[in-house]
């Protein structure tokens, strides 16, 4: 898939979903506002001319900032998969929380339109034929994507803790 | 090997009886703080439940906070429903720490959280606001988590896997220039060690300037961690959180201090001598960009704001207030104060610091976050220049893609309010 788009380090979740969106809360209608304030860019995905699974690629600090879990869903509406050279923490946590694929990858060159695949513990770059490896993520929220998200994996401990109580 | 703060209280918090950073822990929750986006988290809390058969009540209203203040009153009929659906959730729940948007208890979520005593030393406080690492003044370990994070708090009564973080130690010596205050600290902190600079990490603040320092300004160093990435920052209890909490936050009940061992084992170690320490401005736009003032000193303003969770509490009303009385706001300068809670507006109604505002012209609005980030009232022109004491100068931050925000203390925001130019406060002039 290609890279759609590529940002600059310290990409604040005030650029991801600007704040004035922000009384607009469900997963289902996030999308809509995605990148607002970069108009070209929202403009393309809402006109579905972006494919799910398509790259977003940015510097360090992806999605540093605000709490706000609009910054994650909006980009999970449409699939991207965000390649960083970090990511924010609390950011980090809410895509892995919903789902949306991100990849820690420090070394990273790749420019707009490039063509790249997923391959293991790399990034491979089809255009410059490069290797980048992918940094793991923390350790403690494998089991969460494992479950396929934060929701599915509470259900299961609730249930779980349902069945242990005493009668 | 000892432990930090952070490895003690998560240790207890996981019933274990030594941790240490790395380390993955499910750990139960003390206190456990919304604000709006609670509206995120009961439709998230639902979810969970959904399908499962089981009737779906939170793990323990007494430990749930809900503090209404991101959007006060409603500035829209979406806002408005959601505030409603959240105190419908409240009434059915039995959920008590929960403040409305009323004058006699109401206030920002982080100002609401100290001054009701609801914070202790030791605990461990999760809100879904990234500002939450504000706590820490008050030696608990507080961190920022989404909705759905929280929604899983509000099912299980606990932090799911949790990597226990590494601590960076700031050992703080020597004693404030005049006019210098823990804002500029925090500013000039986040400038050396960078936005990411504590990414993942705590921030533990030692030294004598810290021992010195009231609870006041160590929520200010607390609230701004996170501007470093911090997961959050961290003030071990003592005389002066015994005294905050039992003289000004109705605490009665005994309150255990906990500090970290003497061999507690540290990322790093960063000393700052604040000796020589100048007003600091962080420029757009991010809050990293940080600059001693005469730098920008002259840098023309359109709207000052003085308030927020940072910057709104009793002395930083006081700094403006003193700074402004029987004085007048430059022409062509609009001036926005916003004061922490209403507790604090009513103390400064009494001390006058009210009408000292108001006469030099500016304009005081009700305790709420709306104008620091953008959502409602004090948004600013295309190409124009706010200075703030708000924590936050990202790209549309204050509402506008297309216009400016610089960081700085009460006293730069005062002394510039005069004079419509970034100003030093030290300048004979003003002060």
């Amino acid at each position: 898939m290609k890279v759609v788009i590529k940002l600059e380090d310290d990409v604040s979740t005030d650029a991801i979903y600007p704040g004035r969106f922000m009384a607009t809360v469900l997963p289902n209608e996030t999308p809509q506002f995605a990148f607002a304030d970069h108009s070209e860019f929202n403009s393309k995905l809402k006109r579905h001319e972006i494919p799910a699974g398509s790259f977003m690629i940015a510097g360090k600090n992806f999605g540093c900032g605000s709490s706000r879990e609009q910054a994650a869903s909006c980009l999970r509406g449409y699939e991207l998969v965000v390649i960083a050279k970090s990511f924010g923490r609390i950011f980090m946590q809410n895509a892995i929380n919903l789902g949306l694929r991100v990849i820690v990858c420090p070394t990273l060159e790749a420019a707009e339109g490039d063509e790249l695949e997923i391959e293991n513990e790399f990034v491979v770059n089809k255009t410059n034929h490069k290797y980048f490896p992918i940094e793991p993520l923390p350790k403690a929220r494998q089991a969460i994507m494992d479950a396929g998200g934060l929701i599915p994996y509470t259900r299961k401990k609730l249930i779980e803790k349902h069945a242990a109580r005493p009668h | 090997m000892g432990m930090t703060i952070v490895e003690k209280i998560l240790a207890r918090a996981s019933d274990q009886p030594f941790v240490k950073a790395g380390d993955v822990v499910e750990a139960k929750v003390d206190l456990a703080m919304s604000h709006e986006n609670a509206a995120l988290v009961i439709n998230q809390f639902h979810d969970v439940y959904k399908g499962t058969g089981i009737d779906a009540n939170v793990w323990d209203p007494s430990k749930i906070a809900i503090i209404l203040d991101h959007r006060v009153p409603a500035e829209s009929a979406k806002t408005a429903t959601n505030q409603k659906k959240v105190r419908e959730f409240v009434a059915k729940q039995g959920i008590k720490k929960f403040h409305d948007i009323r004058g006699d208890e109401g206030g920002i979520c982080h100002q609401i959280l100290p001054e009701n005593g609801y914070v202790r030393p030791g605990y461990l406080v999760v809100g879904t606001d990234s500002h939450t690492t504000t706590h820490g003044a008050l030696g608990a370990f507080a961190f920022g988590i989404g909705a759905t994070d929280m929604a899983a708090v509000w099912t299980l009564g606990s932090v799911l896997n949790v990597e226990v973080p590494a601590t960076i130690k700031v050992i703080i010596t020597g004693k404030f220039q005049p006019h210098v205050s823990p804002k500029d600290l925090i500013l000039h902190i986040i400038g050396r060690i960078s936005a990411e600079g504590a990414n993942f990490k705590v921030i533990e603040f030692h030294g004598e300037t810290i021992r010195h320092m009231n609870t006041s300004g160590r929520l200010v160093l607390c609230n701004m961690s996170v501007e470093a990435g911090a997961t959050s920052g961290i003030v071990p209890a003592d005389k002066e959180t015994v005294r905050y909490l039992m003289g000004h936050a109705g605490v009665t009940d005994e309150i255990e201090i906990m500090q970290p061992d003497a061999d507690a084992e540290y990322d790093q170690i960063v000393e700052v001598d604040i000796t020589r320490l100048t007003p600091q401005i962080a420029c757009p736009h991010t809050v990293d960009n940080v600059i001693p003032i005469y730098s920008t000193e002259g840098k023309k303003v359109h709207q000052i704001v003085v308030g927020s969770c940072t910057n709104g509490r009793i002395d930083d009303l006081e700094i403006a207030a003193k700074t402004l009385k029987g004085r007048r706001i430059a022409k062509d300068v609009r001036m926005l104060v916003f004061p922490a809670s209403w507790r604090i507006y009513k103390e400064a109604l009494k001390k006058g610091y009210i009408s000292s505002l108001i006469d030099a012209g500016a304009v005081v609005m009700n305790p709420g976050c709306g104008c620091c980030l953008g959502v409602h009232e004090g948004a600013l022109g295309d190409g124009e220049v706010a200075l703030s004491t708000t924590n936050r100068n990202f790209k549309g931050r204050m509402g506008n893609p297309g216009a400016e925000v610089y960081l700085c203390s009460p006293a730069v925001a005062a002394a510039s309010a005069i004079t419509g130019f970034i100003t030093d406060p030290r300048n004979g002039e003003i002060s």
